[in-house]
């Protein structure tokens, strides 16, 4: 083990240069946090992660943000184990209807301001699964969404830079 | 030697579907097969639902044969499998719950998919109109002085799926696990009703997120089998290629998350590195990063060029280099071992009663792969070996991964070395008629089974996909028993089973 922690010290790092926010991501943004109540998140992001029902792409791809290439903790954004905890929920997949009711709970436990952001082809309107018996839609069928990432699944680069994007964008001073 | 069903089908002749045997049988073949299932070579495959008929597919491992009965239900119930067969009782439970079919003398008459928030009942069947009423479900009672209960999900606290763990304790030690699973229910099986080949192939690889490449695989296999075409050969190597690649990118990933749930960061840390390569050779050689819709019935849909070799070739050759030392890493961590080592066992007798696949069934001696039982191309010409251990504890579940992953590495060299040139996508083509079909696929997890029937417009009648998990996660109540609540999330990150994909 000396040997293994020792290479990591002396080999260069492989965490690489970070996206820039997402264009996207930024419009949409302007448009659902104009009229909210803004706060400043500094550099500090807790996010609590909800699968309402996806396949599970989008989940390893979340998972991805935190190895080394990423490295999500070096601007503040952590994933917390509680909504009590956290400021954001990432939410992904189409919401089932067996799910949709944690997943209204899970938003009413998080404490305000708080955002959610619906991640995957899915989230945004059930994708190829909607209009089945089961599904009740995007994740904004349930609960208020203020930015989505899309792809199937997107990958960490497009979720980093979604997530940066809303960073930048609540650390803004809000519009009159 | 002849199958365990040969005694009860006697000369039947089989009906022309595919290239496995089909039966129709009546109520009484249908008991006799039920009493049949010992838990030792007679392995149930699979069990489910379709408009006024129920199936189920068996293996024999003495001689690898793999048969599927129908029985026909015109009054809506059937002799329960259950019964006789408690890991038919869960299928059972969703095939009632989606088509309205009744096991009679069902031990557990419970709904498993069904949480009362459909607004219908029987999707699948005869659907009825029902308001949601979410009505609580009753959990099985463990009674005792001291006993008490932790509810756990749907929501976890990790970045994992939705399901519910009901554990009752005593202090520290569990003396009872019961999952309820079905949150992630999607109603795919649904979906793909009526649906077109390229639709279902779709919904097919959006079944369990992990195992898409697998998914795809047993699906096309399955429609090529109904349609009696055969992908070119170029295209089957790729798809193993493919396969192969999943399986190394799931089982490094697996092995740093089970370490990191003994709270050995390092190799999650290492691991990650290593996963996270194989994903952007993926990307590189195949243009997605799990190769989500690269296959498709008839072959594949991206070829593989001279610049997607030469990346899967660095990929290799950097796993090889970094890999034996997280391999000793594993070995010498006294801390990691005491953690893992006796740690939820799984007796083989139950492994092999449940048909356990993958690196379940295979850390408790049962060393069934589809890949070496049903021998499909390219495997029959490939060289590998199935790693089995006795121990059946994490520690071995983690040892399979680590050979497997030696095996695969070998595999994706053996592949890439003897691709053949050629075409890579047949048109399917449509039947003439009805026509069945089925595919059984070793996925990461285990052997994935898809069976489908295809109408004579060229649509998809009916598929069912079975995820190896479901002969998993019964398995994982049984293995918590008697280990202590913080030990969980270790038992459950080495099965790993498939929320999405047991959910459908």
């Amino acid at each position: 083990m000396r040997k293994l922690l020792f290479e990591s010290l002396i080999k260069p790092t492989l965490t690489e240069a970070p996206p820039s926010p997402a264009d996207a991501a930024v419009e949409e943004l302007a448009k659902t946090l104009g009229k909210q109540a803004r706060r400043s998140l500094g550099r500090s992001l807790s996010i609590r992660e909800v699968d309402a029902g996806s396949c599970n792409g989008c989940e390893l791809e979340i998972h991805a943000l935190n190895n080394a290439f990423y490295d999500v903790e070096r601007f503040g954004i952590r994933f917390v184990a509680s909504p009590r905890h956290a400021d954001m929920l990432l939410v992904t997949g189409p919401v089932t209807k067996n799910m949709a009711e944690a997943l209204k709970r899970t938003y009413d436990a998080t404490p305000g301001p708080k955002w959610v952001v619906a991640v995957g082809d899915c989230g945004l309107d059930g994708g190829c699964f909607a209009g089945s018996y089961a599904v009740a839609g995007g994740v904004s069928a349930v609960i208020p969404v203020d930015l989505h990432i899309p792809g199937c699944p997107p990958s960490p680069s497009d979720i980093l830079a979604g997530l940066l994007a809303l960073l930048d964008e609540t650390n803004r001073p809000a519009r009159s | 030697m002849a199958a365990f069903w040969q005694d009860i089908l006697k000369d039947r002749e089989a009906e022309p579907h595919g290239g496995w045997q089909h039966h129709a049988i009546d109520e009484s073949e249908w008991t006799e097969t039920a009493e049949a299932l010992d838990g030792e070579t007679a392995v149930l495959l699979g069990l489910w639902g379709d408009r006024g008929t129920i199936r189920m597919a068996l293996l024999d491992e003495a001689t690898n044969d793999v048969v599927v009965l129908a029985l026909a239900c015109p009054d809506g119930t059937y002799p329960s499998i259950g019964k006789h067969h408690a890991p038919a009782q869960r299928l059972e439970r969703a095939a009632r719950d989606l088509f309205g079919l009744t096991p009679r003398d069902c031990p557990d008459p419970r709904p498993w998919f069904d949480h009362g928030r459909w607004d219908l009942r029987h999707p699948l069947g005869e659907a009825a109109a029902e308001p949601a009423d979410g009505a609580a479900y009753e959990f099985l009672a463990a009674e005792g002085e001291g006993l008490h209960q932790i509810p756990v999900g749907p929501v976890h606290a990790g970045i994992i799926e939705p399901g519910h763990f009901r554990f009752t304790a005593n202090g520290e030690t569990v003396v009872r696990l019961e999952e309820r699973l079905g949150y992630t229910h999607k109603g795919i099986e649904g979906l793909m009703a009526g649906a077109s080949l390229d639709r279902a192939a779709s919904l097919a690889a959006r079944t369990s997120g992990d195992s898409t490449v697998a998914y795809s695989l047993a699906f096309a296999r399955a429609v090529e089998d109904a349609l009696r075409v055969e992908a070119p050969p170029r295209a089957v190597w790729l798809r193993a290629l493919m396969a192969e690649i999943e399986r190394l990118a799931n089982h490094l990933g697996d092995i740093g998350a089970i370490c990191n749930d003994a709270a050995f960061a390092l190799m999650l840390a290492h691991c990650g590195v290593l996963r996270e390569r194989v994903l952007r050779a993926s990307e590189a050689a195949f243009g997605h990063r799990l190769m989500r819709d690269r296959i498709v019935p008839g072959g594949v849909t991206t070829d593989l060029d001279d610049e997607g070799i030469d990346t899967i070739g660095l990929m290799l050759g950097e796993i090889r280099r970094r890999f034996p030392a997280l391999v000793e890493l594993y070995d010498n961590t006294a801390s990691l071992q005491d953690r893992t080592v006796t740690t939820g066992s799984l007796s083989p007798a139950l492994a092999r009663r449940f048909g356990a696949g993958g690196f379940v069934g295979r850390a408790s001696g049962r060393a069934f792969d589809a890949r070496r039982a049903c021998a499909y191309a390219p495997y029959d010409t490939l060289s590998f070996e199935v790693p089995v251990l006795m121990a059946g504890d994490v520690d071995a579940r983690v040892w399979i991964r680590i050979r497997e992953v030696e095996q695969t590495l070998s595999l994706v060299e053996q592949i890439l070395d003897r691709m053949p040139a050629g075409p890579i996508l047949a048109e399917p083509g449509k039947p003439s008629g009805p026509r069945e079909g089925m595919a059984l696929v070793e996925g990461f997890r285990g052997d994935v089974l898809a069976w489908l029937r295809i109408d004579e417009d060229g649509h998809v009648g009916r598929c069912h996909l079975r995820d190896p998990s479901w002969f998993q996660w019964p398995l994982l109540e049984a293995v918590i028993e008697g280990n202590i609540v913080a030990d969980f999330p270790l038992c459950n990150k080495s099965f790993n089973c498939s929320y999405s994909g047991h959910d459908l």
